[in-house]
């Protein structure tokens, strides 16, 4: 962007639809700040339901992030192309320069720094009030920021299945959710690892990096072929 | 450069909306797509840029680009415009023409804008603009990202007359510098010497 100017600036595509992704979510409401609060207020709730004993809160902490993390990311997941094909520019996507499979990477990793990375930084100050301790703090950090952007690149999958379905905020979440399960064993077992979980820390977290490289590798050719198929 | 289409036959939802088509549209010629409510006309642009899967027959851009479909070289216009409201206009057209292929200054966008009338609005947010006015952004597109075929949809919808006699003198200019356009329309477009394309309402539904 501050780039000097020449004679013709050119963008590239991609960065041209990294930048347009970033700022329609940076203005309309429901994107990055509403999932940070959603998350606040998910892990907020867990205590009243849980009650104030702070042993099972500290053993708790890492899976109720997880759980609040998985849920965050998942919302706003279905308005990824739908917003797109509702006003039309979803043509122009499929038209343009870059390969659609390209441009589902493009969208799912701008969606992932806008909504999934600020939550990854804000979990250890939200891990506070679950009187978790600083080493679980971290590895809870460490564990989301490996494994969020598999629930991204799975969530836009199903984002694009359900695109040209009027009410498919719903339906995405149950098409979505069976397929984390892996990421959600392996995340909040490495996360716990340092409360006392069951398994070590490093062999669930490389499954977890296992885990998001593989979907950050396949799962856009899923998603543009649901999106070829789907839309009539 | 030629547009053409052999037995051309697309089916909607197991009716078949378009029947064994052909047309030919060379270089610097209009083909005007005229017929009723439901007649396919929607059917055949959004075939002819790719969204659609057609049951038989063939299209082809001739002496085109041989690495990219029909539809990667042609402007796709239709009843949803593909303005992004959170954006301004002038953020529109940049995106359109980095994604399409063309020239993204501000200059460009401009001079686009300018052509139909609405450069004073290139910092405006598009959700704030009319309907006619968000049109002329999408038409804007046309002209910030060179592609030789246009397939425009209704493009005169919610235009005020000067915005289409703006069109009209666009599509002119299009023609005239050898570029190919297919135009659904229900009122005349201004555009001399264009071939009209009827398509009829097809009755026999395919089993």
């Amino acid at each position: 962007m501050a780039s000097p100017r020449k004679r013709r600036r050119d963008v590239t595509p991609a960065l041209a639809l990294f930048v347009r992704e970033w700022r329609i979510t940076r203005r309309i409401g429901g994107g990055a700040s509403v999932g940070v609060v959603f998350f606040l207020i998910l892990v907020a709730v867990m205590p009243f339901a849980l009650g104030p004993d702070l042993n099972l809160l500290a053993r708790l902490g890492p899976a109720i992030l997880w759980i609040a993390a998985l849920l965050a990311t998942l919302l706003g997941l279905d308005r990824l192309f739908q917003a797109d094909q509702d006003d039309g520019s979803l043509d122009l996507l499929i038209n343009g320069s870059l390969p659609l499979e390209v441009v589902v990477l493009i969208k799912c990793t701008a969606h992932w720094t806008a909504s999934a990375l600020p939550l990854v930084i804000l979990s250890p100050l939200f891990g506070l009030m679950l009187a978790m301790a600083p080493m679980p703090l971290a590895l809870v950090a460490a564990t989301l920021a490996a494994g969020t952007p598999a629930l991204t690149m799975i969530g836009a999958i199903g984002a694009a299945l359900t695109v040209s379905l009027r009410r498919g905020g719903l339906l995405m979440a149950v098409l979505v959710l069976p397929l984390t399960i892996p990421v959600l064993i392996f995340g909040v077992a490495a996360a716990s690892a340092a409360s006392g979980g069951a398994a070590p820390f490093l062999s669930p977290f490389l499954a977890l990096c296992a885990l998001s490289l593989a979907a950050i590798a396949l799962a856009p050719f899923a998603a543009a072929a649901a999106l070829r198929q789907v839309r009539e | 450069m030629r547009l053409r289409a052999w037995d051309l036959t697309i089916e909607r939802g197991g009716r078949r909306v378009i029947a064994e088509l052909s047309f030919e549209a060379p270089a610097g010629s209009g083909l005007i797509v005229t017929g009723p409510n439901g007649a396919g006309k929607t059917s055949l642009l959004r075939a002819l840029a790719g969204f659609l899967p057609i049951e038989s027959g063939a299209f082809a851009l001739d002496d085109g680009d041989g690495e990219r479909t029909v539809g990667e070289q042609a402007h796709y216009l239709g009843h949803a415009d593909g303005v992004k409201a959170a954006l301004t206009a002038g953020e529109n057209l940049a995106f359109a023409a980095a994604m399409l292929g063309g020239d993204s200054s501000r200059k460009a966008q401009l001079a686009a804008l300018a052509a139909l009338g609405l450069s004073h609005a290139i910092d405006f947010p598009a959700r704030l603009l009319s309907a006619g006015q968000r049109r002329r952004v999408a038409l804007a597109r046309l002209l910030v990202a060179e592609r030789p075929l246009w397939l425009l949809d209704e493009p005169t919808t919610a235009l005020d007359s000067a915005a289409q006699l703006a069109l009209a003198a666009l599509m002119r200019a299009h023609l005239k510098s050898g570029g190919i356009l297919v135009a659904a329309v229900h009122a005349p477009l201004g555009l001399d010497g264009a071939q009209e394309l009827r398509l009829g309402v097809a009755s026999e539904a395919a089993a």
